[in-house]
């Protein structure tokens, strides 16, 4: 079943007061007359007449059938990665506002990839062009392939699959979601800051956890760790709840960590979050867990103020009436990319943007102390990564002293030198 | 009838006034907010010692003296008020109205109203500081930040870190009458003393836009670079530009340094060595000395504006942030 749902442009805060409101009239009033002067410095391409842009954007979602979490904590809000968009797009309207341009936001979501593509190809075909992309890497693929020489981007902002960014990258593609490899060589850099260098693996039995352990045992190989061993965890995915089974979990973790060799860290690939977190303070030794679990590699942290960070939680929390996910920023920094391109262009037009979006002139301004660019050679956008627990953040990687000769940010993923994209060659 | 004794204390009074005038005696008192601490450090900027420590309220960050020197004025933040404090005696007086979330703010040359920005809620909130209320509230872009007011109090200016912009308003209609679009995350906006500049810096861009009041256009943009810090590193805040209008000092955030711009060439003649996370500056009033706010060095740096070097370091609390220093 496909489901549209319309949300209209709400770009004013709302009104405190009619006295506000009659500012706010004045004040709209007021630039029209003077939307010339600005747009001529946003760029050189900007309409000479102040004729008002619309930019319309969709959010397209697939639905998954997902396995319960372990914690009551982790349950999937409904409305994930969806708000990050909506943000944006307040965000965007409100700088559009004196730019004469509005930005709208779609919602396209199916459990059937078919439907959910031809829907998105009927869009992008009545010259929307524009799609942030909440979809398995599968399905992601067969969509960019469907929307081929169509003048349309799409922003992936769920799949985090190395793969999408290197042997199947598409030129219609951009990553505002960070890939394995840029998370586990986040989160390696800050072992081998604390040099704690000895290392253990548990692997959970999905496809998925052993493509992450993959990018871990890259990154461990890439900063000079040790990997001692690897075991794999195996479980029978039951029933989430059951009023007790603590006791089995305090006593099979130790029997199943007891074996392995001396080491500092145990890492943890466990992407479906099914086991993950019996590992912490469970383990036989008295070690760090780090990886999908426990200390953890993440884009964005619900507690961080670094870099006035404060106000765009607070915005976020407003809106959505909960904290922030990393499919939320991964879709508030797509519909930005967008907004910003639009701002600095000067234009609405997809083609314009999104050649604007791979210049070098493009950065973005993420609440991550830095400007964000996207990789010319396979539209991962560059991000600072956050080593964390689930309270607070401990660190933010890049680490101090890990150098690169372009920017320290490419010490993070798969480096140009090590790329087998080639569709944007 | 003046008794002798009275005489002889008139003379010490005068010869001690006398003496306190003889250069470079001439002390004014800097206020340095601390963000963390919620306290306020007062500098001696004679001895350059901490000659006091207030405790204000929640988050301080913008600090301001009133246009009679009378009144010191907080941002703080967390506390969604500005709070007034004698001068002299440090004691609380009152706390004025400011819209949530108050950070920058700047007054009418006249000496009210104030502007403050209210970063969580888009607007710039006009307030009087002697009824203390608020007058007005002005739209502006996301995350409103840097505030400034031209020299003869024509225009109000507000930077808007999200929206990239510097908003110019009209101080009598409040109605704004030119938004430019700047590099990323807007912070400091400062008119040179003649009123016909406005510089602008751009923390993420790594950029400082020099704006030309009277047409409202850029008329220049100025870049970093400096050997040895990453480009990402250079984040200017701060905008120090000295009466004259012949040199400009930018606060270059974790690139800890200050850059020295020859403000009729633009051209970057310096790089000077602070404390760590330079955010905030500001001139004493004789620009002998230029005292920067280092947040993660927890100290002010005090630059020897002649030598165009750092002088002297002086601890302060926890994530200094604002700056402001008497005039007499």
């Amino acid at each position: 079943m496909v489901m549209t749902q319309r949300e209209e442009p709400d770009a004013a805060p709302r009104a405190r007061s009619h006295r506000l409101l009659t500012i706010i009239l004045c004040a709209v009033a007021a630039f029209s007359g003077l939307f010339g002067l600005d747009a001529t410095w946003a760029a050189n391409a900007a309409p000479e007449e102040a004729k008002s842009t619309n930019i319309q954007i969709t959010y397209v979602e697939e639905e998954r059938d997902r396995l319960a979490p372990l914690s009551l904590l982790d349950f999937r809000p409904p409305t994930v990665g969806f708000d990050g968009a909506k943000l944006a797009v307040n965000d965007n309207n409100t700088t559009g506002r004196f730019l004469n341009q509005s930005f709208t936001l779609d919602k396209v979501s199916s459990a059937m990839p078919e439907e959910l593509i031809e829907k998105v190809v009927a869009q992008a075909k009545s010259g929307i062009g524009f799609f942030v992309v909440d979809a398995s890497a599968d399905t992601l693929l067969a969509l960019s392939d469907a929307l081929k020489g169509l003048p349309a981007v799409i922003f992936n902002a769920g799949a985090s699959e190395e793969y999408l960014r290197e042997e199947n990258c598409r030129n219609n593609v951009k990553h505002t979601a960070a890939s394995d490899t840029m998370l586990t060589d986040a989160l390696i850099q800050y072992l081998a800051w604390k040099q704690w260098r000895k290392l253990v693996l548990v692997i959970g039995p999905k496809p998925e956890d052993k493509l992450y352990a993959e990018a871990l045992r890259r990154s461990v190989k890439r900063y000079g760790l040790n990997l001692l061993e690897e075991k794999e965890f195996v479980y029978e995915a039951g029933s989430r709840r059951s009023d007790g089974g603590y006791e089995q979990v305090q006593k099979q973790i130790p029997s199943f960590t007891q074996k392995f060799p001396e080491h500092d860290v145990l890492l943890v690939a466990d992407v479906a979050n099914q086991f993950g977190d019996y590992l912490p303070a469970r383990t036989w030794k008295s070690r760090v867990v780090a990886g999908t679990h426990g200390l953890y590699p993440t884009t964005w942290h619900p507690a961080s103020e670094l870099w006035g960070a404060t106000q765009f939680q607070n915005r976020f929390q407003r809106l959505s009436g909960r904290t922030m996910k990393q499919l939320d920023y991964a879709a508030w920094m797509a519909v930005r990319s967008i907004g910003e391109a639009a701002t600095r262009a000067g234009s609405g037009d997809p083609k314009q943007l999104i050649e604007y979006m791979l210049s070098e002139k493009f950065e973005l301004a993420a609440f991550k102390g830095q400007k964000l660019t996207y990789r010319p050679w396979n539209a991962q956008l560059r991000q600072p990564i956050f080593v964390a627990l689930p309270r607070i953040h401990v660190s933010v990687s890049p680490q101090q002293g890990f150098l690169h000769q372009v920017t320290v940010l490419d010490t993070l993923g798969t480096d140009k030198p090590e790329t087998k994209c080639t569709a944007f060659q | 009838m003046k008794s002798a004794t009275q005489i002889i204390a008139a003379c010490i009074l005068v010869a001690g006034v006398l003496c306190a005038a003889s250069p470079p005696a001439q002390a004014y008192r800097a206020f340095i907010s601390n963000e963390k601490d919620n306290t306020i450090s007062v500098i001696d900027t004679d001895t350059l010692k901490v000659i006091e420590t207030m405790k204000v309220g929640q988050r301080p960050r913008g600090v301001l003296l009133s246009k009679d020197g009378a009144w010191l004025l907080i941002c703080t933040s967390d506390d969604n008020h500005i709070e007034v404090y004698d001068a002299k005696t440090y004691e609380f007086i009152k706390n004025l109205p400011s819209g949530p979330d108050p950070e920058l703010m700047e007054l009418h040359p006249s000496g009210n109203p104030l502007y403050v920005a209210n970063e969580d809620d888009n607007i710039v909130t006009v307030v009087d500081i002697q009824e203390g209320r608020v007058l007005s509230e002005i739209q502006v872009g996301v995350e409103p930040e840097g505030m400034a007011v031209s020299p003869d109090g024509k225009y109000v200016v507000n930077t808007s870190e999200t929206t990239n912009m510097a908003h110019i308003i009209d101080s009598q209609s409040h109605k704004t009458v030119a938004n430019i679009l700047v590099d990323n995350r807007p912070r400091v906006a400062r008119f040179t003393s003649d009123g016909k500049q406005l510089w602008v810096s751009a923390e993420i861009g790594g950029t400082v836009t020099i704006i030309d009041v009277e047409s409202k256009e850029p008329i220049q943009k100025i870049a970093f670079d400096i050997p040895g810090i990453t480009a990402e590193a250079i984040q200017p805040v701060g905008i120090a530009i000295n009466k004259e209008g012949t040199k400009a000092f930018v606060a270059l955030g974790p690139a800890n340094r200050v850059a020295v711009i020859d403000a009729k060439t633009y051209k970057v003649e310096k790089y000077i060595l602070v404390g760590q996370r330079v955010w905030n500056l500001s001139f004493t009033p004789d620009e002998k000395y230029l005292m920067t706010t280092n947040g993660v060095s927890n100290d002010v740096t005090v630059i020897d504006v002649a030598k165009q070097r750092g002088y002297k370091s002086i601890a302060v609390g926890r994530y200094p942030w604002g700056i402001v220093i008497t005039n007499e």
